[in-house]
């Protein structure tokens, strides 16, 4: 038996799994218009290769990984391309991004289905076709996967799959462990032989008995270990499962595989199975429709399908539905219109009514009751946070480590003042990254500026220096040769020169003087200009052009 | 509409201070018992001034007052400052007291969670220092006294200050802290104080069985998880420590440490006033070395200082350390190698 380590902190909310987790998934039907979001993962967002009017078929690439950190998308029905344009699509900030819009012909033709024998194939092109099949953490974070097991140099001791599923109503990858658990297994190896670690572990929190005896049979003949951990969200962030499985902690700041230790998330795996064994891109996912449905249920949908669909299939939102959440009720986000599509970062989309999710009551100052402090899983102290965020103390807040928060709402979930403290850490993170980018900026101003600085009296500098050279050389040609002709006629040329300037320097003087002594000769514009010409005079005579 | 869009059931503010009441409920009682009907008078004097005073600040800062009043926060510093001073006293003295505590000490700092200093401690402090003689009065426990005060006496005394065909001195008598205190000074044995007929079998007969039931209370508010461990154990060993120290150096000029545990106000401060979350430090190692400091200074002074309880100055002084606690005792947040530096 593996020995689990503690994490800090904690809570137990009400886990509202039975909700969704009593029927089995349910394949959604071919929706009439799929929407496909360029940006579905963590990374440049794809670009698009087809063109309006363009027929696609099922799984056809139709956004291409440009860069290292992306992935491709593909049409997840067979079709004609009817629009590439901005549309809503589901993101904290609410701000509409370009996607690809198909019309389905109804027939869902296939392209030509290429499945890679990945232990002959070169572990590059294992990793090309998880970029080029969409592969991305499923998790949450959609992180490209290619570049996930691309770890370099380092070793991997341990590979580790997320299949705790801490966030309450949220039940799709637990329906997928018990439905698929031989696929994911499959998937599990492929990641194995691309990274070749020490142990494979996978965990899953105790409430879900029959996604861990369906994982445990499919690991029967592996060295893959299915290990328990106890439910407390949240232990399925990534940092936390780390360290309950392995004891270890990432450090700040730094990246998992810096302790040899790389997570993924199990839906990710059986994605993997199903590009490399069968050839076929990210074009669906299992979705948990719960909430203030009347029949929550899991759903194998196309992506693309818009989530008005997802939830007309769940029966329909009650009445007293007031707004959706994707995502879970800790960490997701609010969504007041259903237009968006299913993306592959979408894992539950929940019906949100005043009865099941009470609105907060009016926040109350903090009483520094430090309840925050002893639920944070990073064993930051809210409390001083929130204070130094709410007096834009934003040096403080750094130094007494902000960044480390994941935003995993424990802090806010068990406050009895009722402050939102997660608003207060994201509102003083984002500050905190303008200022740094306004120092930035500054700085490179600066550099600039003093570049140029240096530039123009490095060129003064040589400009003189070549006067003084010139000046000197004639010198002593004519101190060498005093009768020289042309010599002495230059002389009395610069002789002549001087007076001159002289006897224009007086006129302007005369002339900028108070009283107007009206020239003569000269207009007193031509007299100003002449002032002025003489002025600037001096200065252009150094011009050596 | 950010996340997360879920709070803790029932969790609030006056739920807190709710079940902090709660928790006193069993002393109350025990001390109703053994010493009358006075206590009760000062309760219910101390909230109604409470929360007159509370209401007339929030008005005069604008704040909500209903949602403020009720957040249970006054009442709770009226009970304790009500059940640190004697329990036949004038009604001035606990209004004055009360009206100290919420409106200089609470609302003149900020308010609800703003105040650098414990208001029950303030109020206690300053009655202390203006009124010592109405506050050393202590009643005798009614077992003791060949007067028991009733309710209706004990109602006219509070209103009009005299007790009807009876002295004052007649039903009052030292504290079991100030005896000792006094005794030891006149060289009396440790034995020859203890069998005065005012102690029990550690502390004061009656005032180390309402200071079980702030054991009792505190123990609840544990289990409740209201309050941590850290404050109330490091205080109460710090304070047996030292007690047994002393003790063991010259048990005939020193009591023995359960003596300091069950007098006084200790059992009261572990609980219930060095917990006050607005004034104590927020970190696991702040609650430890505050604990301590403040049971290592009420020792210091019951034993050597000027006055018979050292609670509420031991409370002061480290109220005003505890934003330098705080800074020195961040801990260590994860993925890191060390405490957070100040």
């Amino acid at each position: 038996m593996r020995t689990l380590h503690k994490f800090h902190g904690g809570v137990h909310p009400p886990d509202h799994k039975t909700e969704s987790n009593r029927l089995p998934i349910a394949a959604a039907p071919l929706p009439q218009r799929l929407i496909v979001p360029l940006r579905q993962h963590i990374g440049t967002p794809a670009t698009p290769i087809v063109k309006v009017g363009d027929p696609v078929l099922k799984g056809q690439m139709i956004g291409a990984a440009d860069d290292f950190i992306s992935a491709a998308v593909h049409a997840p029905t067979s079709g004609i391309v009817s629009a590439i344009e901005i549309h809503a699509v589901p993101h904290p900030s609410s701000l509409p991004d370009l996607c690809i819009t198909i019309e389905s012909d109804g027939e869902e033709r296939w392209i030509e289905r290429q499945p890679l024998d990945y232990q002959t194939a070169d572990p590059d092109a294992v990793r090309a076709r998880l970029r080029d099949a969409g592969i991305v953490g499923l998790g949450g974070a959609v992180f490209p996967t290619h570049v996930k097991l691309s770890p370099g140099q380092r070793k991997i001791k341990t590979l580790i799959l997320n299949g705790a599923e801490c966030e309450p109503w949220i039940t799709s990858d637990d329906l997928l462990m018990r439905e698929r658990a031989a696929e994911i297994v499959a998937g599990i190896k492929i990641m194995a032989h691309l990274i070749q670690p020490e142990e494979v572990l996978i965990g899953i929190e105790d409430n879900k008995p029959e996604a861990i005896a369906a994982m445990r049979a499919a690991c029967q003949g592996t060295n893959f270990e299915v290990v328990t951990v106890p439910v407390l969200y949240p232990s399925g962030g990534e940092k936390q499962l780390i360290k309950m499985l392995t004891g270890k902690e990432v450090p700040s700041g730094q990246r998992t595989v810096n302790i040899g230790v790389l997570c993924s998330n199990t839906g990710t795996a059986y994605t993997m199975h199903r590009a490399v064994d069968h050839g076929e891109p990210v074009i669906s996912r299992i979705v948990t429709v719960t909430g203030n449905v009347a029949k929550p249920q899991n759903f194998e949908a196309l992506l693309g399908t818009p989530l008005s669909e997802l939830v007309q299939l769940a029966g329909g939102a009650k009445s007293d539905t007031s707004h959706y959440l994707i995502g879970g009720p800790m960490m997701g986000f609010g969504l007041n219109y259903l237009e968006a599509p299913l993306t592959k970062a979408t894992n539950c989309l929940i019906a949100v009514s005043p009865a099941l999710f009470p609105p907060k009551p009016t926040a109350m100052p903090c009483i520094r009751c430090t309840q925050c402090a002893q639920a944070c899983p990073c064993n930051l102290q809210p409390q001083e946070l929130f204070w130094f965020s709410q007096s834009k103390n934003f040096d403080k807040a750094r130094a007494y480590n902000l960044f480390d928060c994941i935003e995993c709402g424990c802090c806010d979930y068990v406050c009895p003042s009722h402050i939102p403290l997660v608003s207060f850490f994201r509102f003083a993170k984002s500050e905190i990254a303008t200022q740094d980018r306004e120092i930035m900026a500054a700085e490179q101003a600066k550099q600039r500026f003093e570049f140029k600085q240096m530039r123009e009296e490095r060129e003064k500098a040589e400009k003189a220096a070549r006067m003084a050279e010139k000046t000197a050389a004639a010198r002593a040609a004519a101190a060498a040769n005093p009768d020289d002709p042309i010599a002495a006629a230059k002389k009395a040329a610069i002789q002549a020169a001087v007076e001159r300037a002289k006897a224009k320097k007086a006129e302007a003087v005369a002339a900028l003087s108070p009283s107007p002594q009206p020239s003569p000769t000269r207009g007193e514009g031509a007299n100003e200009k002449g002032a002025c010409s003489d002025l600037t005079a001096p200065k252009n005579n150094t011009d050596p052009s | 509409m950010s996340s997360p869009h879920v709070l803790t059931p029932g969790s609030s503010v006056s739920t807190i201070m709710l079940l902090v009441l709660a928790a006193l409920l069993p002393a109350i009682a025990v001390y109703y018992f053994y010493f009358g009907p006075g206590i009760l008078i000062s309760l219910v004097l101390a909230s109604v001034t409470a929360l007159v005073a509370e209401a007339a600040m929030l008005r005069l800062r604008n704040y909500p007052i209903k949602y403020f009043l009720t957040d249970g926060s006054a009442v709770l510093t009226a009970w304790l400052l009500a059940l640190s001073i004697p329990p036949l006293a004038p009604w001035w003295l606990i209004v004055v007291g009360t009206t100290f505590a919420i409106i200089v000490a609470k609302h003149l700092y900020g308010g609800l969670g703003n105040n650098l200093f414990n208001p029950a401690m303030v109020g206690f402090a300053v009655l202390m220092i203006s009124f010592p003689s109405y506050m050393t009065q202590w009643t005798a426990p009614l077992l003791l006294s060949h007067h028991p005060v009733g309710f209706s006496e004990t109602l006219q005394y509070y209103f009009s200050g005299t007790l009807q065909g009876v002295k004052l001195d007649a039903v009052t008598m030292a504290t079991p802290l100030d005896a000792m205190k006094t005794r030891l000074n006149l060289q009396h044995t440790m034995s020859e104080v203890n069998n005065m007929p005012i102690f029990g079998m550690f502390g004061g007969k009656g005032t180390e069985a309402i200071a079980a039931m702030y054991l009792l209370g505190g123990l609840f508010l544990w289990q409740r998880r209201i309050i941590t461990w850290h404050m109330p154990v490091s205080f109460l060993v710090a304070l047996a420590l030292i007690a047994t120290l002393f003790n063991g150096i010259d048990p005939n000029r020193y009591a023995p440490p359960m003596f300091h545990l069950f007098t006084g106000g200790a059992m009261l401060c572990a609980f219930f006033i060095a917990t006050d979350y607005v004034t104590s430090p927020t970190t696991p190692l702040g609650k430890l070395i505050f604990g301590a400091s403040a049971g290592l200074l009420v020792y210091i002074i019951r034993v050597f200082g000027g006055y018979p309880d050292g609670i509420a100055f031991a409370i002061l002084i480290m109220n005003a350390a505890v934003p330098l606690i705080d800074a020195y005792t961040q801990p260590r947040v994860f993925g890191h190698d060390s405490r957070t530096k100040p």
